[in-house]
């Protein structure tokens, strides 16, 4: 579990955040969600431990990571996974060599085991056979895939997905999405996943986190967003045709 | 100030909190290649040609008949040694090495390699700087040293084909007062600069903020400051040791 409190923010004079708060359980697939530049990767970088709140704490299973000394900060980072929105592939490791790199960084695995694991987690996302491809070689949903396998290899306990079906087409990015999901149940994961995407949010959204201007604005699953109260969060996800359609 | 500021503490990065050694190990011997071995043919060419084109440019100044003709040999070893290999040879390396550092690195942050590695909680700085630092001090003395050698060897080929000196008068007049200090001076300007070169272009490559735009305006900077560093970092070496 992740317990954010309070968590503010600002970049020179414009502030970002504004005391956001929100727990996100374990074996869920957790979203946040709002329009472009409401604030919601800052959020999740803030999370990850990329930027630092000006103010506010998150608790990593109770741990707090921003009092935590070194050396803890690096445990707490060795059990999270991140999808990137580009995917972050190192451009100059095949799709295996990028699996294995936190293996080969952080593990003390010997060779076979690390290659049985990357063998794993590429089979496991649907990448079998693409172990010698560069990322210039592959589909951007591969892409997606190989960030995901490299985000499950140390078997992490918290996976963040940043964007992660942007650039994608829509059947890809649901199968993406399920697969996000899948592997959050059966790891029991604790996901947090930032989008904007309102298939992404229909379709794995257990724990919904709506953000506007830097604020949270509703809280709540997917079963219950579409009868939002909130004008900011119906304007938000009844923008597009399709959903006026299904709202009617 | 400012600047300066943050590239002190970027170079604090490098060697704060590093990772264990024999990960640097296997990326030090890539990055000697890249930076070293690659840089090979351009800095054959360009001292070769300045060698030789400095051999003529003597010959044809020095019209005085009481000057003997082995002073052109000399001309040609004491600027070879002291300004030819070790600082013309930085401003081409700045702009071989220099910008490849901090255009990939610059790709690394805009594309959020980066932050990949330091979500891992590895020291991004210090994993993808350090042997790039590493190596470059450490393969650009070699590159002095065969640029130094080939600017001579530039000099005697053009001296003699062209008949503007004999090979006997060239190789006496590389010899006659020689100076071994010459030598360790420039392999401590070698020194001075490869760390100055590496280390600002990756500065500049590591806080790319934008897209391709920027990133090709931090490889511009990373050369024009790496080339200002040099000259200044010059100026007052050979003030202080000459």
């Amino acid at each position: 579990m992740i317990e954010i409190n309070n968590i503010q923010k600002t970049f020179e004079d414009k502030t970002v955040l504004h005391g956001i708060s929100a727990v996100f359980e374990k074996g869920k697939t957790n979203m946040i969600i709002g329009a472009s530049g409401t604030g919601k990767s800052v959020l999740l970088k803030t999370i990850v431990g990329l930027i630092e709140p000006d103010e506010g704490e998150v608790l990593y299973n109770g741990r707090n990571f921003y009092d935590a000394n070194r050396d803890e900060q690096k445990k707490i980072r060795r059990e999270i996974g991140m999808l990137f929105q580009g995917s972050a592939l190192f451009d100059s490791l095949s799709v295996e060599k990028n699996v294995m790199f936190p293996l080969d960084m952080l593990s003390r695995m010997s060779k076979s085991e690390k290659e049985d694991r990357v063998q794993f987690c590429l089979k496991r996302v649907g990448l079998a056979g693409s172990e010698k491809k560069m990322p210039s070689e592959i589909s951007g949903g591969m892409k997606k895939r190989v960030g995901i396998a490299r985000a499950i290899v140390m078997k992490s306990q918290y996976l963040f997905c940043d964007e992660p079906n942007s650039g994608l087409d829509p059947n890809t990015a649901i199968i993406i999405d399920n697969l996000i999901q899948e592997i959050t149940k059966e790891y029991d994961l604790t996901t947090v996943i930032v989008s904007h995407d309102m298939n992404s949010m229909m379709e794995i959204g257990e724990y919904i986190l709506f953000m506007h201007e830097g604020k949270k604005v509703w809280e709540g699953s997917n079963d219950d967003v579409t009868d939002a109260e909130s004008p900011i969060l119906q304007k938000f996800i009844f923008s597009n045709k399709l959903m006026r359609k299904y709202k009617q | 100030m400012k600047s300066l500021g943050k590239y002190m503490i970027f170079l604090g990065k490098l060697i704060s909190n590093r990772e264990p050694f024999r990960v640097y190990l296997k990326l030090f011997f890539d990055e000697c290649i890249l930076i070293g071995i690659n840089s090979l043919t351009i800095v054959v060419l360009v001292s070769v040609f300045i060698g030789a084109v400095m051999c003529l440019q003597t010959a044809f100044n020095l019209v005085s008949p009481i000057i003997p003709r082995y002073v052109i040999s000399q001309v040609v070893r004491d600027i070879a040694l002291l300004e030819v290999a070790p600082t013309f040879t930085a401003i081409v390396f700045a702009g071989k090495v220099g910008s490849n550092i901090a255009g990939g690195l610059g790709t690394m942050k805009i594309t959020e390699q980066v932050d990949a590695l330091e979500v891992m909680g590895i020291n991004s700085a210090s994993y993808l700087v350090l042997p790039k630092v590493l190596a470059g001090m450490f393969m650009y003395p070699i590159l002095v040293t065969i640029a130094g050698f080939l600017a001579i060897t530039g000099g005697y080929i053009a001296g003699v084909v062209s008949g503007v000196v004999t090979p006997e008068e060239y190789i006496y007049g590389i010899r006659a007062d020689f100076m071994e200090f010459s030598v360790s001076f420039a392999l401590l300007k070698a020194f001075v600069f490869s760390f100055l070169i590496t280390s600002i272009s990756a500065y500049k490559g590591y806080y790319t903020e934008g897209g391709a735009l920027e990133v090709g305006a931090s490889s511009t900077k990373a050369v024009t400051n790496s080339c200002i560093a040099v000259l200044v970092a010059d100026f007052f070496i050979a003030q202080f040791l000459v």
